[in-house]
């Protein structure tokens, strides 16, 4: 079986299949996505997930913008995205189909709501003619299923109101879908039992549509026949299925506790990082805090604030928000006291792609706050890595008393893989180690204490929240003098405390891991380098690559500021370093400027992750010229820069150097 | 000495140990203090070094938080915890510090700029949270730090670096924005009057919830005289409106304008001779409704007119950072203790042999 295409008559078990959901926004399609992930989680496949919605709650009906879908990997091997091309669509309406049928290969299956493929949904889709009889779709094997009239029709008698019953449809899509890849129904029978208690009406329905669409697939001999994708052989475990944002906000619980400090989230909602403060205010029973600020400025500011009363200050943001966060970070670069920024990077600039994924707050987060105001960088790679990397923001932000911004995405904050739970006994101590007493002798002879005094090894300085006498102090954003704390305008104290900051960050670097080098046996030539949800992506390239016989490594950073101390060596030991990014070649820069290494950039800026075919080709182009030259020369380069390097999608990531 | 810091919060080293007795003295901190010779913020300073030790706290229970302005030096004068912040966001950061640390005094210093301009939105929000603190606006009508542009309290027509021509801008009465907000105390005091100050921030201080204290100040370099009309010595008997809960509401040397309310309900200045005293408004600050106490804070149109000063309104709202920590004790007593190897289970989970 390819990893690209399918053919339900060869045989019934697939080692894995990418499975679209696709309607209207108000279809529920992100649902009933949710819900097969959930069962085939629990069934035991691997798996990886997309959804890929419209920032409009309700975009006009029928239409292309109003189109939402969610893509989901179902594998009986460990995967590392939601795959590039799905095997099967559903296409609940025309737009649907029309929005989503030029990422099928061909071969490819599609189900369509054939009751909605009417006059007026194909015009508001653009279609002149309808596309399920102009032969327009001969490369696909195209299933037509009436799911509106069936649905409708099996809650006629349970009084449910024809108009009511027809938004259940995106059940019986979810049954029949069922069917096909062998999954129980019974569990998604119970979960909607339990969501929709209470309305009796609404459950009835959406139980019928379920069954229906189930017995659908058994009895209209449609398909040939079903197919199975079978468990995955994961390490074992126990394991969830989980989105990068609950994995972020379970990541500060547990940072939470391991640390001994109250937790307080200072936010205003904004997408896609409310689920973060969705999740976090269900959980008081960690003593956690939830406020909802005015505005961005005040949910970072209350952060401060309470950071500075000795909890664990926390906001998070995306896009504009962060934005007008900078002042307030700045502040907490001058108090040098532990707070942590969550940057769920969406498109910009402003306002926008709300919904839709990019890595292109990474200079930002670098250097978007007025004068030398460096602070720590840990950015997330997969949803479940949140957690971790969440753990080790928090980890950073106590130790060194300082602002840190943990860069996740839209990719990850919505996407979800399982994850095998790790053991809490496991989970990084965190040390507060507050101020005690004074920690200076005075001209006079007095013990007293003094604010900017710095550790040796960490160069942090104290952290004393109100509330012990002896160590009262004053704190503020004007500079203060080396030790004392007092507010000093003094050119020299000012040039050693602004060295002094940038190089408690910089020390950083010893207190991290070395760069993590996959590198089969270390011949490799070329190096890919990413950050950030790029990982997947990279990664699956990787495989192909080296599945063609090539030899190729990865490397992932974590650690974006600083960057791992060894980075510069590794660099230096690969002939060609190709560094892709979800945004204009920000982590490129970063490494050319630090590093002088003439990394070839590759880059997409779609709203949605690389694929891994595309990942696939930059890495074989960049291999091909390096074996044709030293790869090194400007004939090679200039063919290389700027082409497109995936021929059937032409705009498909852009490499250049 | 030992580190008692708590689990859930709470920082302490001399819980057990009574109150020490201080003086001024043991309030202020080493800092020179740098305001301008003349300054009415030095009055202020003072009320406060004074009344700290009156009202048995504890220094190191006791936070002063400021924006940025010149009322904003003030923590930096204070022997006690304190965070010069940034321009008009320090309600935000005492309210995430409020609202975690209930056991503490958090006092916020501001001014007409700092609070009404660039952090209008956090002043409104605060109160309207009702967020434990007591904020301290110093309105001197003025841009003094930044030499002398008009502010959001500058009366209209004014001339300044910033309006050769003369302010086109409608000021704010920081009194009616207060209680616009759903502020539950809301005072006024001047800086001539040590006396009324420090009782104004007694009041404040007791107040739980927020409390709002506006304080004309003199900026003897900028705005040299802007309510001389009304608080120099020889106006105040005439000028100066003192609030008296339960009391009638009258002044003058010999008590004999008062405030009456009309059939229309505006509160108006009127000969007691003319009207007779039982037609008197009696000042009551715990009504309610917070109309009353907003027509008051209007009555004046300006400091050239006779003005009230002293407490507006008093009431009891809940608060914000006790009602969250109630909430959260609630949902412990409901739960147990949240336990994080079952909240990683909370989901469907399942066992790969
Ligand atoms: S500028 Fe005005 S308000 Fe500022 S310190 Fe000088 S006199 Fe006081």
């Amino acid at each position: 079986m390819s990893d690209t295409t399918m053919n339900e008559h060869e045989s019934e078990v697939l080692d894995r299949v990418i499975l679209r959901f696709a309607g209207d926004s108000g279809d529920g399609m992100q649902l009933v996505g949710d819900q097969f992930t959930n069962v085939s989680a629990l069934f035991g496949n691997d798996l990886a997930t997309f959804p890929d919605f419209p920032a409009e709650i309700r975009a006009p009906a029928g239409t292309l913008a109003g189109v939402s879908a969610f893509q989901v990997q179902i594998s009986d091997h460990d995967i590392l995205t939601p795959g590039d091309a799905p095997n099967v669509l559903v296409a609940m309406n025309p737009a649907a189909l029309k929005a989503n049928v030029a990422t099928l290969p061909p071969g490819a299956t599609v189900i369509v709501n054939v009751d909605a493929f009417e006059e007026r949904n194909l015009t508001k889709a653009g279609y002149d003619v309808n596309p399920l009889t102009d032969g327009s779709l001969s490369a696909y094997t195209v299933y037509e299923v009436p799911m509106t009239s069936i649905t409708t029709e099996v809650s006629k008698d349970a009084g449910v109101k024809p108009r009511d019953a027809e938004r259940s449809k995106n059940f019986f899509a979810l049954g029949l879908i069922c069917w096909l890849y062998t999954r129980p129904i019974d569990g998604t029978a119970e979960w909607i039992k339990s969501k929709y208690e209470g309305k009796f009406l609404v459950m009835e329905a959406n139980l019928r549509a379920l069954k229906a669409g189930y017995h659908f697939g058994e009895t209209a001999e449609l398909f040939a026949s079903s197919f199975e994708v079978r468990p995955a052989t994961l390490e074992p475990g126990e394991y969830v299925n989980i989105t990068g944002n609950t994995a972020t906000a379970w990541g500060l619980i547990a940072a939470a506790k391991q640390s001994g400090l109250p937790l307080f989230l200072g936010t205003y909602p904004i997408t896609p990082a409310s689920d973060i403060l969705h999740e976090l205010s269900k959980h008081k029973e960690f003593g956690v805090r939830t406020f909802q600020a005015e505005d961005e400025i005040a949910g970072i500011g209350a952060a401060l604030g309470a950071a500075f009363g000795g909890a664990l200050g926390v906001t998070t943001t995306s896009g504009p928000g962060v934005d007008l966060k900078a002042e307030m970070m700045g502040l907490g670069v001058s108090l040098e006291l532990p707070l942590l920024i969550i940057n769920i990077q969406r498109g910009g600039p402003s306002t926008g792609l709300p919904t839709k994924t990019e890595q292109a707050d990474l200079l930002h987060a670098m250097y978007g706050r007025h004068g030398e105001s460096p602070l720590p960088i840990v950015a997330a790679k997969t949803p479940s890595h949140c957690f971790e990397a969440t753990i080790e923001a928090v980890r950073l932000a106590v130790k060194y008393r300082t602002p840190v911004i943990l860069l996740s995405d839209g990719y990850l904050a919505n996407g979800t893989e399982p994850w095998r739970l790790p053991d809490v006994a496991d989970l990084p101590i965190i040390d507060p180690d507050f101020a005690s007493g004074p920690n200076h002798i005075d001209e006079a002879g007095n013990e007293v204490f003094w604010p900017y005094v710095r550790d040796e090894t960490t160069l942090a300085r104290p952290w004393a929240p109100p509330g012990l006498a002896g160590l009262e102090h004053r704190i503020g954003g004007l500079e203060k003098a080396d030790g004392s704390g007092n507010v000093s305008y003094d050119g020299d104290n000012h040039e050693r405390m602004t060295r002094l900051r940038a190089a408690k960050i910089a020390g950083i670097a010893n207190d991290i891991p070395p760069t993590d080098v996959d590198d089969e046996d270390g011949h490799a030539d070329v190096l890919v380098v990413g950050w950030g949800s790029t990982y997947g992506a990279i990664a699956a390239g990787v495989r192909r690559v080296r599945a063609r016989g090539h030899k190729v490594a990865h490397a992932h950073l974590v650690h974006l500021n600083p960057f791992p101390a060894d980075l510069g060596d590794v660099l230096g030991r690969y002939r060609r370093v190709l560094v892709p990014e979800v945004n204009m070649g920000q982590l490129s820069r970063l490494l050319r400027a630090e590093y002088l290494v003439d990394v070839v950039s590759f880059t997409q800026l779609k709203g949605i992750p690389f694929r891994a075919a595309s990942m696939e080709s930059a890495i074989l182009e960049l291999i091909r010229t390096e074996d044709a030259g030293d790869g090194r020369s400007d004939a090679v380069t200039s063919s290389v820069g700027g082409t497109p390097v995936d021929g059937t999608v032409p705009a498909d990531g852009k490499v250049s150097r | 000495m030992t580190d008692l810091a708590q689990a859930d919060g709470t920082h302490t080293n001399g819980a057990s140990v009574p109150v020490p007795v201080t003086t001024r003295k043991d309030w202020s901190s080493d800092q020179e203090v740098r305001w301008c010779p003349g300054c009415g913020d030095y009055t202020i300073l003072a009320a406060m070094q004074m009344l700290l030790p009156d009202l048995g706290v504890r220094r190191e229970n006791t936070v002063f938080l400021s924006g940025i302005g010149c009322a904003a030096r003030l923590p930096y004068y204070m022997n006690t915890y304190g965070m010069h912040s940034i321009h008009g966001r320090a309600p935000a950061i005492a309210t995430g510090l409020a609202t975690t640390r209930p056991d503490l005094d958090v006092w916020v210093i501001t001014g007409d700029g700092d609070s009404l301009s660039i952090g209008g939105n956090h002043l409104i929000h605060a109160l309207r949270r009702n967020v434990n603190i007591t904020i301290l606006l110093f309105n001197n009508q003025i841009y003094g730090l930044t030499k002398g542009q008009y502010s959001p309290t500058s009366e209209m027509a004014k001339v300044t670096k910033s309006t050769p021509f003369g302010s086109l801008e409608q000021p704010f009465n920081p009194l009616s924005l207060a209680l616009g907000a759903e502020a539950s105390f809301v005072a006024r005091s001047h800086d001539m009057d040590r006396k009324h100050m420090t009782e104004m921030f007694r009041r404040a201080h007791a107040h739980k919830g927020s409390s709002f204290v506006e304080i004309y100040q003199n900026c003897n370099v900028f705005n040299d005289g802007a309510f001389e009309q009304i608080t120099g010595k020889d106006h105040r008997s005439e000028m100066l409106i003192p609030l008296v809960h339960g009391e009638p509401i009258r002044f003058g040397a010999e008590g004999e304008h008062g405030v009456v309310r009309g059939p229309d309900g505006a509160v108006d200045v009127v000969s007691v001779a003319d009207v007779g005293e039982s037609a008197l408004l009696v000042h009551d600050e715990h009504r309610e409704n917070p109309g009353l106490a907003f027509q008051l804070s209007r009555l004046s149109r300006g400091p050239y007119e006779p003005t009230p000063i002293g407490v507006f309104r008093d009431v009891d709202r809940p608060e914000y950072g006790l009602e969250m920590t109630r909430q959260v004790d609630a949902v412990i007593e409901r739960k147990g203790e949240g336990d994080i190897a079952a909240l990683l289970r909370s989901g469907s989970s399942w066992t790969v042999e």
